[in-house]
């Protein structure tokens, strides 16, 4: 068995290198100048064009206009007028409730992202030991993403959670009391924390297709070395997992800074801000208030906490995520 | 033997009971529209109407300020098709620029197109709209619709990969028969990334469709409302009374996508499983 597997690893490993030189002799240099394939410039740029156009017209300009409005006064009727660092020195020493929606979305994120990939990654364990009628669980449970990004589900879960809504029916017929989840400014973003992990199903699929990765032949080595399931997950399946767990986190995290629907529908930031979250204040600023340049200024300050999050994430990842190729 | 077999059942139970947790908030919604008004909050966990009250359709349809459901729906197709069309159409060409055709700079773009992936739609979402206010583009659907037919970096991406994986020797092979790049394109590569096109197609209508943010920045006018926007405006906690119509109307919303999603599941998983997109 072992030998086999060594000797596949080695033509695997030796094949590419003799394409590679087979393919540079071919296309190499016997006549002077070749077959090269070379640049094709006009083609090239032709064919991303559309992408061209729009990341310079609807990314890149909008991104460095937008900086510049971070510096300016404009409430979209007259002129942006130049103020300098004044929306920034507002934000941080000036709008408490500023700081709330900070905070708020901070003690979102942290909850309701690590919370989602724990869950999706314990319900695709679960999912990996079943044999039988895969399909049907995994529709079952992809079910709720599916659906979650509408605004009904939003207005579903405003009422799951009201007042005489089903979660309450529930408790009280269990002989629970029974709680204004929504009108408690404890409870509201817990609600919207319980709504996010509920649309745990596209981080599941992911986690699931990692687990089909993993070759099967780990598991029986380390059976034989007696390795019982909780040391095998922790040995094996963990750190094969970590490069899709990598992926997740940096999606989620960004997905879960940028809420927004959430919190307009479900409790409307209410009660007393304590679901403010981030985007839901930068939406009010600009199109309540029409302070675009302030509005300018919250989205270039969560741009860069999120800039910031990504690079740690990605420079810690150097100790924790294994890639296969480099473990041999 | 049988110890497996127990085992295997308690199994089964376990990931039933965890399902139906997981089923009981959408089920209770379609349920709750089948329910009279005056009923819904009564015995509210009931899964159960006591009669089954289809009118609740029928009265949710007429809408509000003298426009149907019909409208709504119709506004949400014409969106969400249009910008689907326009957002795989623009998303393979551009995929097929980056996978196959060598040029001058091609990594920086490739660089700009996957950092573009990570930005968050928020981040451009005010200075667009100045720009589209400008363009004296705002109460119209050109927002909405115009920056797809620019490819969207997701699709892009999906669709590299899975051109990476169609054997260069037919790009060969066709040139050897006098195709340019254009004509590769179209009689090689287009026809067999079909899957790739399919399920960056069912993502696009979902997003289109769900999409909420954009409608409720660029729409005023109630008559161009998509189904989404709509849905916030009736279900205004300060003016529902008739709730069994309210949950109509959610579960109707939500129907296109349980049917796109029914019909083309295969398409979904493997899109997600391979490329990691969120839905």
């Amino acid at each position: 068995m072992l030998p086999e597997k060594d000797d596949l690893n080695k033509v695997q490993q030796t094949q590419p290198p003799t394409r590679h030189t087979k393919q540079k002799k071919a296309g190499g240099s016997p006549s002077g100048k070749p077959l090269k394939t070379g640049n094709n410039n006009v083609a090239g740029y032709l064919f991303i064009s559309p992408f061209l156009i729009g990341f310079l017209g609807l990314t890149l300009f909008p991104i460095l206009y937008s900086l510049y409005l971070s510096f300016t006064d404009f409430d979209l009727m007259g002129t942006p007028h130049w103020i300098g660092l004044d929306n920034y020195v507002r934000m941080f020493t000036n709008d408490p409730m500023y700081w709330k929606a900070m905070k708020v979305t901070f003690f979102y994120a942290g909850i309701a992202v690590p919370f989602r990939l724990v869950f999706a990654l314990l319900v695709a364990l679960a999912l990996n030991k079943v044999v039988e009628m895969v399909g049907l669980y995994r529709t079952l449970l992809y079910l709720p993403s599916v659906v979650g990004g509408s605004i009904a589900v939003s207005i579903m879960w405003r009422q799951l959670f009201g007042n005489d809504g089903a979660v309450n029916s529930i408790l009280s017929m269990l002989g629970f009391p029974t709680h204004s989840w929504l009108g408690d400014p404890d409870t509201a973003i817990w609600t919207l924390i319980l709504l996010y992990g509920w649309q745990f199903g596209s981080s599941m699929l992911i986690f699931l297709a990692g687990l089909r990765n993993i070759p099967k032949t780990y598991y029986e080595a380390s059976s034989v070395d007696g390795a019982g399931p909780i040391r095998q997950f922790f040995i094996i399946t963990l750190p094969l997992l970590t490069p899709v767990i990598l992926f997740n986190t940096i999606m989620q995290v960004i997905q879960g800074f940028m809420a927004f629907t959430p919190s307009f529908v479900v409790t409307n930031g209410g009660p007393v801000n304590s679901t403010l979250l981030y985007v839901l204040y930068m939406y009010r600023r600009a199109f309540e208030y029409f302070d675009m340049g302030y509005a300018s200024a919250m989205a270039w300050v969560m741009l860069v906490i999120i800039a910031i999050f990504t690079a740690l994430i990605f420079k810690s990842s150097e100790h924790w995520v294994h890639y296969e190729s480099d473990s041999k | 033997m049988k110890n497996n077999k127990t085992k295997k059942t308690i199994q089964h139970v376990l990931m039933a009971l965890f399902s139906m947790i997981m089923i009981y908030p959408l089920a209770w919604m379609v349920s709750s529209s089948l329910k009279e008004s005056s009923q819904v909050f009564v015995d509210a966990y009931s899964l159960i109407p006591e009669e089954l009250h289809f009118e609740n359709y029928i009265v949710g349809w007429q809408g509000f300020a003298g426009i149907t459901f019909g409208k709504f729906f119709i506004n949400s197709t014409i969106i969400s098709v249009v910008a689907t069309v326009g957002s795989i159409a623009s998303s393979t060409i551009i995929a097929y620029g980056f996978a196959r055709i060598k040029f001058a700079g091609k990594r920086i773009w490739f660089v700009c197109m996957m950092a573009t992936m990570m930005l968050p739609f928020e981040m451009v979402m005010i200075p667009q709209y100045i720009m589209f206010n400008k363009f004296g583009w705002i109460d119209t659907y050109l927002p909405l619709i115009l920056p797809t037919f620019f490819g969207i970096p997701f699709f892009i991406f999906l669709i590299m990969q899975f051109i990476r994986t169609i054997p260069r020797e037919l790009d060969e092979a066709a040139k050897i028969d006098g195709c340019n790049s254009f004509d590769i394109f179209i009689r090689v590569i287009v026809p067999l990334v079909v899957p790739a096109m399919m399920t960056s197609a069912i993502f696009s209508f979902y997003w289109r469709w769900d999409d909420f943010m954009g409608p409720l920045i660029y729409l005023s006018t109630p008559e161009k409302y998509p189904v989404s926007l709509a849905l916030k405006l009736f279900s205004d906690p300060n003016s529902v009374t008739n709730w069994g119509a309210m949950f109509a109307m959610s579960t109707l919303s939500i129907l296109p996508i349980f049917i796109i999603f029914f019909i083309f599941q295969r398409y979904i998983v493997e899109g997600i499983s391979s490329s990691g997109m969120k839905a």
